[in-house]
């Protein structure tokens, strides 16, 4: 029988800083404290004007293979997840395939997906390892979210921060092995988390501020989230996400040590957390110093972890992503 | 439907300091901790026990957290 494990992950944010003090001059009803109280959020990473999502993944990778001592000529296979590629086209993952130095040989694709982005990437990975295409893939997460909000929406400025993370899954040893799966999609909440203009749609950029009594609502050419469709969205699918998973794995929530979800935002995890019964020592949150980096909260989540000692050998950890699409997955790291 | 279940319902959905603050005629729109993302989490816990959708509007309209209990009523009958 294969096996698909992750080998390392390592992540980059970038130098800009937006800090709720900085969130709180713009916006002076917002106070530096509330923010950081329901959201966690005390500080996002904001990648500059000339800083784009294969610079991001570059230098994530690099981090990856002078840290854990990893050998660039053995990844057979590229996978990047992003929704703010460079271009329409090429694909990023060929141009980091350039950049990164890494063999002619290799197979590389990009996928789109957001917040769940992270769990698809694992699975595509495993699959790939299973059929005995590939022994080591790359799986980077970048998003350069900050380039599609609108300076006048406050709401997401406060939430999104710009990130990438790399990750080596392989067929050999590694540090945990990847379980089973469960993913989800439901398209009929598209228009809820969407960049309307910009796509072959809505080629043009012909979007203007909408506001309403005088608060900025929407602007097609930015980012538009319909903050509360996603948070019933959120509280109806993942509970559901996490019986799943356990159900299939005949797990319970005793059998697992610690859950990682997509890091939206503290509060919304709080509620997650609460509705479905996971113990507050069991939930690991990480936010503060990076805030919602769509699809790399989960690896820079797991790393940090990692780091912290949280995990140990032996132990099962069950993670979640959730988000734009609607889409969602969840799967089981054995350590 | 009780109105002590509804509130120990309601007050889970706010901030631990702000519990013991809570009873049937509190102005619950008045508590330093309610905003529109206590609202939404308000809103997902009346739908999962109640099974009653309610809206903005229904929030604007009601005052005390009795006045809530008393809509959410009137609608789940």
């Amino acid at each position: 029988m294969p096996k698909a494990s992750i080998k390392a992950i390592a992540y980059y944010l970038p130098e800009e800083k937006l800090t709720n003090e900085d969130l709180n001059q713009s916006f002076p009803e917002w106070s530096a404290d509330k923010i950081s109280n329901k959201t966690g959020i005390f500080v996002r990473k904001i990648s500059s004007k000339a800083e784009f999502s294969s610079d991001m993944a570059t230098k994530a990778a690099e981090k990856l293979f002078a840290e854990f001592d990893i050998d660039r000529n053995k990844i057979d296979f590229i996978i990047l997840c992003t929704q703010s590629p460079d271009y329409f086209l090429p694909t990023t993952a060929c141009i980091l395939q350039h950049k990164l130095r890494i063999p002619t040989s290799a197979g590389a694709l990009d996928f789109n997906l957001g917040c769940s982005g992270y769990v698809y990437g694992l699975s595509l990975a495993k699959g790939l390892i299973y059929a005995n295409i590939a022994s080591n893939v790359l799986l980077i997460t970048a998003e350069t979210y900050s380039k599609f909000l609108n300076e006048k929406d406050k709401s997401n400025r406060t939430l999104f921060g710009d990130a990438a993370a790399a990750t080596l899954i392989t067929s050999d040893v590694g540090i945990c092995e990847i379980g089973e799966f469960v993913l989800g999609t439901d398209g009929s909440g598209a228009e809820n988390l969407i960049v309307k203009n910009g796509g072959m749609k809505h080629l043009e950029l012909n979007g203007v501020d909408i506001e309403i009594d005088g608060e900025f609502v929407r602007n097609d050419n930015n980012l538009y989230m319909d903050g509360g469709e996603i948070f019933k969205f959120t509280a109806r699918a993942v509970p559901d996400l996490v019986f799943d998973i356990l159900a299939k794995t005949n797990n319970t929530i005793n059998d697992i040590d610690l859950f990682v979800f997509h890091q939206a935002n503290e509060f919304m995890l709080n509620f997650i957390r609460k509705k479905i019964k996971i113990p507050e020592e069991k939930f690991y949150i990480f936010l503060k110093s990076c805030g919602n980096t769509v699809s790399s909260t989960i690896p820079i989540a797991l790393s940090e972890a990692i780091i912290e000692g949280r995990i140990e050998s032996g132990n099962q950890v069950l993670l979640s992503g959730f988000g734009v699409g609607y889409s969602w997955g969840s799967t089981i790291l054995k350590f | 439907m009780e109105l002590e279940k509804f509130i120990e319902n309601f007050a889970g959905q706010f901030e631990d300091v702000e519990v013991g603050n809570i009873h049937a005629d509190v102005e619950y729109k008045t508590l330093d901790t309610w905003d529109s993302l206590t609202a939404m989490s308000v809103q997902v816990m009346i739908e999962d026990e109640y099974k009653v959708d309610i809206t903005s509007q229904d929030f604007k309209s009601t005052v005390t957290v009795l006045d809530l209990f008393e809509l959410i009523k009137s609608k789940a009958f």
